[in-house]
């Protein structure tokens, strides 16, 4: 009865691995071939990519598609800092219940609701006050910003709540206002867990399809938008191509993002062990 | 230290050539032991060493690489744990945090069938015995760490295996408590008349504890004996040196007599005696080695003449009340580490910093190393 | 940092502030429309901009319909909808279940070196566009996709068998999709677990069956429930893979409440199918704030 993993667990565990990359994997495979056929195996060929870089149509939504990420990933985690310092520092205050409530629903709310309250909000605030009038970059950052705060608050929150309260009360003890002693010590330190989250914010928001759906109108469309139209068709080799790129882009950001962090957690305990042998 | 008659020599629990490996990484290197029934008997030895993987090979965690173990007689080797009649306390106690301590306690038993009026009994008897009966229906987060650990030792014996096995049973308590603990398990052990195999780093806590030592490096037993082999006459120089403090003189062998030998020694200014029944040549290396307690410390010379002796000053003291420690630097450099008890009050003038002294031992109170 | 007593005016002020920010971009995006849904729920539609009757009369007197409420509550096709839904988003939750529990407890049991970079893989597909994730599925269920081919070319098909447009193939996209959801707050649980305790109850007489059902299963079920909620809440409304993978007959409640809104411009009746939605949710989301918040606070 050993403690390593039974024959059992890694079969399990290889199937999983198997069942999560193997499509991807085809992907890729096929954004190579030649036939216009997707998945008729045809020669080796790049020109998909050479297409993909013509397309006016995939270049103007990916390039709105970022500005909007860009902007939304900025807000949401602004927004959700704010929100987790409120709710891991701030103890009881009035609204409390609620303000988490909110908080947290966006997490599970199925997007065909979050995208059609905000939709109908807007149309709203369009008979209301005259704004916004045309759907577009405006009305799907602020549902991006919406949704995305959530994801930011949680990340802050739980690394709030993990965190030593005593840093702060010493600065506190040594004559930091509170106002002064979160600008001075608590940013920093959940400065990793601030870029996690506009990280997670910007790709939820790069990727998002639903909402964007909901709350565009003529002439915003966004990348995911473009590649559904696309793809309602069927396969199509030219998103094999741009699937690659993002896969690979994604892929190439995550892992140097996670060896960077680790190496920065291996180095802060070599600093502390070294520390302890004198 | 314990009070047991092992007068049964058979072996209860019988390890044959038994070793692991992790790849390339030898964990325990064909080790063999015998031990017999209702003896404490505990595993010494310093982090890495084999001896967690040993009390894991033991209890049916871990398959040997190569090698047999019985007990009473039966090859256990290949049986899963829970068909063992061994049972263990682990270090970190696993208590069942989502059940109370009865039930933890309890566990074995209803695995075992047990009929529920006896579960009640049984379990009620061993919390007396280890004196936790008013925490029956507390659960593990209500608890202290010694509380925690009276439980995991009720939980392990519940079921009186042949056998238990205590992976550093005192390692995660304070001061006072352990030295209380000791005490219980001991008369525990005796009381129930179980075989203990203990696993530790402790070396006091084996000293106390146990009716025989392993002392463990490397996956390879140096020494096995009684505390008092171990402690007087130990045959390596881990073994001298891991347990309790020790002075140790490297040299060759100048001279080899009947029964003795002289060493020179770069540490020492006079050549030292020892005294070993082995064949020793001229040139060989060796160590002689001697405790604390042994050395006689003195502002005036002393007038035995079998005794050896060095001569060098106080370079640190410490009072400890019932004993003073000495640093003496001698003219090699070499600091030597002498203790003595403070048997009287002030009868002699007492020694300060700096002092010059002499310090000697007994030739028979040295032991001579070649390992 | 809620220091009673001691706190200045200008503290205060600032925490309002931190407070307020965040509190009011809420209130206004996310609560105030619900309401709307609600109101626009009780309304009538019309063809117009916007295409709905407006909640008060020419005379300012208050105007509500449960016309939309009771087409969807009369019209059997919503109520096997909603079932449907309920049916797969459950199903999903199991599949997921039942693969993602043992690659979370490999993936806890293993060394804390090959631990982190089997959680790097399972958070990588994450991070990829879940509709490429779906899309790439297209390619491989097709009629001529690359299981066909790869099942034709061993022989063991004669012609290509049906996966694309059928439920098999949502339910595939489901489990792909939110498998990581699974996984990863299972692991969390199982990770927290003192190993020793397995090994305990295996020492004390127990079976590897009996050790799981009585100290494992007990001890995850924090990180189950949670793990469940979060493929079950956001499955019930999918929309994008019941849309790519399945058939004309697999028709799922978020695809109803687009089809309502965007196709039938039916705004009061999209309106209801989204609040008889939420509160066939209410309960599944409650309870998993619940548990998180006492999950926060106490611990396994």
């Amino acid at each position: 009865m050993n403690r390593g993993r039974s024959r059992f667990l890694l079969s399990v565990l290889a199937f999983g691995y198997a069942f999560l990359y193997i499509p991807l994997i085809s992907v890729m495979v096929y954004s190579f071939n030649d036939s216009r056929l997707a998945t008729v195996w045809g020669g080796f060929s790049t020109r998909w990519y050479g297409e993909l870089l013509r397309n006016e149509q995939v270049l103007d939504a990916a390039l709105l598609s970022l500005r909007i990420a860009v902007l939304a990933a900025t807000l949401a985690t602004v927004f959700g800092t704010m929100a987790g310092l409120a709710l891991s520092r701030f103890g009881r205050f009035r609204g409390r219940t609620l303000f988490s409530g909110m908080i947290t629903s966006p997490l599970v709310m199925p997007e065909v609701i979050t995208g059609l309250s905000l939709l109908l909000l807007f149309v709203s605030l369009q008979q209301l006050i005259g704004w916004p009038g045309q759907r577009g970059f405006m009305t799907i950052t602020i549902a991006h910003t919406t949704f995305a705060m959530a994801y930011v608050t949680v990340i802050i929150q739980s690394r709030l709540s993990g965190m030593d309260q005593s840093l702060e009360e010493a600065a506190m003890d040594l004559g930091g206002k509170p106002f002064r002693v979160v600008f001075d010590i608590t940013l920093p330190l959940i400065a990793p867990a601030m870029i996690a989250g506009w990280l997670l914010a910007f790709t939820l928001s790069l990727d998002d399809l639903v909402i964007a759906s909901f709350v565009s109108g003529p002439g915003g469309s966004t990348l995911p938008m473009v590649i559904f139209s696309k793809v309602k068709l069927g396969v199509t080799p030219d998103i094999n191509a741009l699937a690659t790129l993002i896969m690979v882009f994604v892929s190439t950001g995550v892992i140097i993002a996670w060896y960077a962090a680790r190496r920065v957690q291996r180095q802060t305990e070599k600093n502390m062990q070294a520390a302890a042998k004198q | 230290m314990s009070g047991n008659n092992n007068s049964n020599s058979d072996s209860f629990i019988q390890i044959k050539d038994v070793s692991k490996h992790f790849g390339d990484f030898v964990a325990v290197d064909t080790v063999n032991l015998d031990i017999a029934r209702g003896e404490l008997f505990c595993i010494l030895g310093g982090s890495g060493c084999g001896k967690s993987t040993l009390l894991r090979i033991m209890a049916g965690f871990e398959t040997p690489t190569t090698g047999r173990v019985f007990i009473d007689g039966v090859d256990i080797t290949d049986q899963a744990p829970y068909h063992r009649p061994v049972n263990m306390m682990f270090q970190s106690y696993a208590i069942f945090p989502h059940m109370t301590v009865e039930k933890n306690v309890a566990y074995g038993l209803e695995k075992d069938r047990v009929t529920k009026g006896e579960v009640k009994t049984r379990v009620g008897e061993i919390l007396e015995l280890v004196q936790m009966s008013q925490f029956a229906k507390r659960k593990p987060d209500q608890l202290s760490g010694g509380q925690r650990q009276r439980v995991a030792l009720a939980r392990s014996l519940v079921k009186r295996p042949k056998v238990l096995l205590l992976d550093e049973p005192l390692a995660a308590l304070d001061r006072k408590l352990r030295e209380h603990t000791q005490f219980e398990l001991m008369n525990i052990q005796d009381e129930l008349g179980i075989t203990f195999v203990v696993v530790t780093h402790d070396q006091e806590e084996a000293m106390i504890l146990s009716t025989r030592i392993a002392v463990m490096d490397q996956g390879r037993f140096e020494q096995v004996g009684r505390p008092k082999e171990v402690y007087e006459y130990p045959t390596t120089r881990f073994v001298a040196d891991f347990i309790g403090t020790i002075n140790m003189f490297e040299g060759t062998v100048a001279d080899v007599g009947d029964g003795n030998i002289s060493v020179d020694s770069d540490d020492a200014s006079a050549p030292l005696t020892g005294l070993t029944d082995k064949t020793m040549q001229t040139g060989d290396e060796v160590c002689i080695a001697v405790r604390p307690e042994k050395i006689y410390i003195s502002d005036h010379e002393p007038d035995n003449d079998e005794d050896t002796r060095l001569s060098g000053v106080v370079h640190d003291l410490g009072y400890l009340g019932n004993l003073s420690l000495y640093h003496i630097r001698l003219k090699s450099g070499k600091i030597v580490q002498v203790s003595a008890q403070n048997r009287r009050r002030s009868a002699e003038r007492h020694l300060e910093w700096d002092d010059e002294v002499f310090i000697s031992w007994r030739p028979r109170s040295s032991v001579v190393l070649t390992e | 940092m809620v220091i009673a007593g001691t706190e200045s005016t200008r503290d205060t002020l600032w925490q309002r502030f931190t407070i307020a920010i965040p509190y009011i971009w809420l209130l206004v995006f996310f609560l105030a429309p619900f309401a709307i849904i609600l109101k626009i729920s009780t309304a009538d539609p019309i063809i117009g901009l916007p295409p709905f009757t407006s909640m008060f009369d020419d005379d300012g007197s208050f105007v509500a319909t449960v016309d939309s409420f009771k087409f969807l509550l009369t019209d059997k096709l919503y109520g096997i909808t909603y079932l449907r839904s309920v049916l797969m988003a459950a199903s999903a939750t199991v599949l997921c279940l039942l693969l993602g529990f043992p690659m979370a407890y490999g993936i806890a049991r293993s060394s804390p070196a090959t631990r982190s970079i089997l959680l790097l893989l399972i958070i990588l597909p994450f991070w990829i566009s879940f509709l490429l994730r779906v899309y790439a599925w297209m390619g491989l269920l097709n009629n001529y996709g690359v299981i066909n081919n790869f099942l034709m070319w061993l022989g063991v098909i004669d012609e290509p068998f049906r996966i694309m447009y059928t439920d098999l193939a949502i339910y595939i996209g489901l489990v792909y999709s939110y498998l990581p959801f699974m996984i990863l707050p299972l692991y969390a649980t199982l990770e927290r677990m003192d190993l020793d305790l397995v090994d305990a109850a295996l020492d004390l007489g127990a079976r590897p069956s009996q050790a799981f059902r009585d100290i494992t299963w007990p001890l995850a079920r924090p990180g189950v429930i949670a793990g469940c909620l979060l493929v079950f809440i956001p499955a019930m409304g999918e929309y994008v893979i019941p849309y790519l993978l399945g058939g004309p007959e697999s028709l799922l409640i978020g695809r109803v409440l687009f089809d309502e809104f965007f196709v039938n411009r039916d705004w009061p009746l999209a309106s209801s199918v989204a609040i008889v939605l939420l509160m066939l949710l209410v309960v599944p989301i409650v309870f998993l704030q619940r548990s998180q918040a006492k999950d926060a606070e106490g611990g396994a």
